[in-house]
């Protein structure tokens, strides 16, 4: 038999009690079949401690904004099954990031690096008239439109820990769907802005981003593709077109 | 005086769903000083979780669809309730603003030849509901994202708005408060437009986000702008039935079967014609009925199945990858080897904050745009795509006229006067919810008052029910005096903010009951079975609920409905 209860083991962190610093908290859950990590943290809130903070919107996988670190993994707590959970469900808030408050963070670094590559399409004169593009076309973009911006890849990424101004695993897919886009004009330019000291030839292939991501996007793979697009351009400047 | 922080726009845009960010958009590209605040991170606003599609007219598939075509699926759809002037005017805007949203860039599915791909969709005659396979909200809330980027549109997040501030009928700002400091903080602005999404959460099971609470419906009537047809509120034939997750209608516009217990297709009992595809008043009233009569599934027979076992994998995998994959988490089960469990959920508000078709309200200065507003261009049921659409077209629109506005408009002198004033009321109210008297828990009433209304103004209505959850609302608004917020906290305390917004959310229950109740009529999604058909001597009119200070409950009267292009029939599909 499942036991009735389980534990969630939180860790928490209160601005306003800033000197205590942070620790962690046990509460008692209900164990029902179908309730998800995000139901539980509502028991919480509504029933225990309505001190805890966390964010939450659409609890359908689909917005992003609850991602955390449960049990040493990246997950979007509204898509995971309590009773999936064997043990003692540990839950942090996402690694890097500073904290606002318990499971809060500021994403101001990532979001930052995302405004970095420029992510909007700048639409090709040709295509001005009407915009034309073929099924195969879109494809190449592949997955990378489907990012969700949870913003989990950047905190596991090794090199992101190392070199904070290194535009990270998201920011670098979203480059790729830009340059990947047959509407968009701006490729050259789009290549030089990943080329720089903190672009893709700081990624060391780690894949944790990969592993990370709740929509199993790869990252790693879109950083791969632009480092041949960087060396491309390269021999074609040296070389002439 | 309350401590508050200040800050000045001329146009300031509350909600960053896709109405907010058309309007945000469209302001920026007209060079005017433009600001959004929002509960949410830009993206994570509830269209995002838009899946089937968005409908224009293109004729990229079907060459003969048109926009007059378009209006009047739009107009039966709605039956008759929609104001027609209106519907034409958002379906031949579809087609230019379809077109626009290609040239940002965002990743429609594509046809053979390069344009966008279309697919059928319930109640249209046409294939004329462009996609990107079933993640459409998705990908245009990022593309309008990545547009304010471009615009560097100021975006303020993590901020919930609590009270408007207004003197003589004339908009002076908002006041809100910021989760992260947990100070209250004044956004003076000229023109102000709302843009909060829809009002499921006053419901039990519903498919919204958390977010749409409904509470920002409520601000703009207790400072006496009407609130039109709130009664209709449209039920989604299929939700999860573990959660109230949406498997999108695309399921069914890719040839998905609804089944009862013995395996019917029992959709050939209620639209013989449509099947699956029928509007989903029809399809919801039809899976309630087989649920109510016994032939629903699973042991308690309390949901029926969409079954898509018979569709190429293929096919599932390539356009329904979100629905599939929904239906494993939330359900455990895979919709290429078997049928997942669903019933109605609660899921779109066709009524809201009273609005022309310029999106300005009977304040100066306050406008409102998508699901909160209420032009109205879904009358008593929308049409799925048709909502996006709505969005996108009337939130530009907002964009539009707002830049007028302030074009013509100075601010007013003693703005920040009333602003300050209002900020001291809502401190006023959070204190008196800090020191509370406590014999009521908050949470529970919010939870009594969702059940009453999805029993008692679900699918199927009657007098009697909704006169007991007449009485219950009344008995709510009481107990809701007696609440205690235990975390007195200022930082990201959600209790005080979800229990503040409890206050308005009763107010906006109270709206949808009484004009539940004063409506004996079958029309759209408003199902009386003690009046089982559509009375237009009586009701072709639009209801209006004002707020009576004096009595603090909402009155009701009626408005015109705009019939000036189609002559109304009976809705048969
Ligand atoms: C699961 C699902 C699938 C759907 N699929 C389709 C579809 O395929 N086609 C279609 O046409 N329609 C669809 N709809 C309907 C459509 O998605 C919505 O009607 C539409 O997206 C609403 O957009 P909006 O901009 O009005 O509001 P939302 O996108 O809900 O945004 C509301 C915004 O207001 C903010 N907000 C709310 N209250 C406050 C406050 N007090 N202070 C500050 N900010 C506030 C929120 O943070 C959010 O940013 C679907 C709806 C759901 C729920």
């Amino acid at each position: 038999m499942m036991s009735e209860q389980v534990i969630f083991r939180i860790k928490r962190f209160d601005p306003e009690n800033a000197e205590q610093g942070s620790y962690w908290e046990d509460f008692k859950v209900d164990r029902k079949k179908g309730k998800t990590l995000l139901e539980g943290l509502f028991d919480i809130m509504e029933n225990l401690d309505g001190s805890l903070a966390f964010r939450f919107a659409c609890r359908a996988g689909i917005c992003g904004s609850d991602a955390a670190y449960v049990n040493g993994k990246y997950v979007l707590a509204c898509q995971e099954q309590i009773s999936f959970y064997t043990g003692t469900i540990k839950i942090e808030p996402l690694p890097f990031y500073p904290i606002i408050k318990d499971l809060v963070i500021d994403m101001e670094p990532f979001f930052s690096k995302i405004r970095a590559v420029n992510p909007f399409v700048i639409l090709k004169k040709s295509l001005e008239k009407e915009v034309i593009q073929s099924s195969e076309e879109k494809e190449l973009m592949g997955n990378s439109i489907d990012c969700i911006l949870c913003g989990s890849c950047y905190s596991s990424c090794v090199t992101v820990w190392t070199d904070p101004e290194y535009l990270g695993p998201a920011a670098l897919l979203k480059a790729f769907r830009f340059v990947r886009d047959s509407r968009d004009a701006m490729t050259d330019e789009r290549i030089g802005l990943i080329n720089g000291n903190h672009g893709v030839w700081r990624c060391h292939t780690a894949f944790n981003c990969g592993e990370a991501c709740p929509k199993e996007l790869n990252p790693t793979e879109a950083i791969a593709y632009l480092k041949r697009q960087a060396v491309k351009k390269r021999f074609s400047r040296l070389f002439g077109k | 005086m309350a401590d508050v922080e200040i800050f000045k726009h001329d146009i300031l845009i509350v909600g960053t769903g896709l109405a907010g960010l058309s309007a945000a958009v469209e302001a920026a590209q007209r060079g005017k000083d433009v600001a959004t605040v929002s509960i949410t991170q830009a993206y994570r606003s509830h269209s995002s979780a838009a899946q089937g599609g968005i409908n224009a007219a293109l004729a990229n598939v079907a060459e003969d669809d048109s926009a007059e075509r378009h209006g009047f699926d739009t107009t039966k759809g709605s039956d008759y309730l929609a104001d027609q002037k209106a519907v034409l005017a958002m379906t031949e805007q579809a087609i230019p603003r379809i077109l626009e949203l290609d040239k940002l860039g965002i990743p429609f599915s594509r046809t053979e030849d390069g344009k966008i791909a279309q697919r059928p969709f319930g109640g249209a005659g046409y294939p004329r509901t462009c996609y990107s396979t079933d993640k459409t909200g998705a990908v245009i809330m990022m593309g309008l994202y990545e547009q304010c980027l471009y615009h560097e549109v100021p975006m303020y997040e993590d901020r919930i708005v609590l009270s408007i501030g207004e003197k003589e009928n004339k908009i002076k700002g908002v006041v809100a408060i910021n989760l992260i400091t947990g100070k209250l903080e004044i956004f003076q602005a000229s023109a102000v437009i709302f843009a909060v999404g829809g009002a499921g959460r006053v419901f039990k099971d519903t498919t919204n986000s958390w977010h749409n609470s409904g509470f920002g419906f409520v601000l703009p009537y207790f400072k006496g702008v009407p609130l039109k047809d709130m009664e209709f509120v449209q039920f989604h034939p299929t939700g999860l039935a573990t959660n109230a997750v949406l498997l999108s209608e695309a399921a069914r516009g890719e040839g998905g079967y609804l089944r009862n217990k013995d395996g019917e297709r029992f959709m050939k009992n209620y639209a013989a014609d449509k099947m699956e595809l029928a509007p989903r008043d029809i399809v919801a009233r039809s899976i309630q009925t087989e649920i109510n009569e016994g032939r629903g599934c699973g042991p308690d027979g309390d949901y029926v199945e969409l079954d898509l076992t018979h569709l190429p994998a293929e096919q599932i995998l390539s356009r329904l990858p979100q629905v599939r994959e929904l239906a494993i988490r939330f359900a455990g089960t895979d919709l290429i080897e078997e049928p997942a469990p669903i019933r109605p959920s609660t899921h779109y508000t066709m009524g809201g904050i009273s609005v022309n078709d310029k999106t300005e309200s009977e304040m100066t200065g306050l406008y409102a745009a998508g699901e909160c507003s209420c032009i109205s261009v879904h009358g008593a049921n929308r049409l799925g795509g048709n909502s996006l659409l709505e969005c996108c077209v009337f939130g530009k629109i907002s964009g539009v006229s707002t830049s007028e506005f302030v074009e013509a408009n100075k601010v007013d002198d003693d703005a920040l006067e009333v602003l300050q004033k209002e900020a001291d009321e809502v401190e006023a109210n959070i204190q008196n919810l800090f020191n509370g008297e406590g014999s009521e828990d908050g949470f529970k009433l919010m939870a009594e008052m969702q059940k009453v209304l999805s029993k008692n103004l679900g699918v199927f209505r009657n007098k009697e029910g909704i006169t007991k959850a007449q009485e219950t609302i009344k008995d709510l608004k009481e107990r809701y005096k007696k609440i205690k917020v235990k975390y007195t906290g200022r930082i990201y305390n959600w209790e005080l903010a979800r229990l503040y917004m409890l206050g308005g959310q009763l107010h906006l229950a109270e709206v949808i009951v009484e004009g539940a109740l004063k409506r004996e009529e079958f029309r759209g999604s408003h199902c009386r079975t003690d009046f089982m058909k559509r009375n237009d001597k009586k009701f072709m009119k639009h209801t209006m609920a004002h707020y009576d200070v004096k009595n603090d409950t909402c009155k009701i009267s009626y408005s015109k409905v705009d019939l000036s292009i189609w002559e109304p029939e009976e809705r048969k599909y």
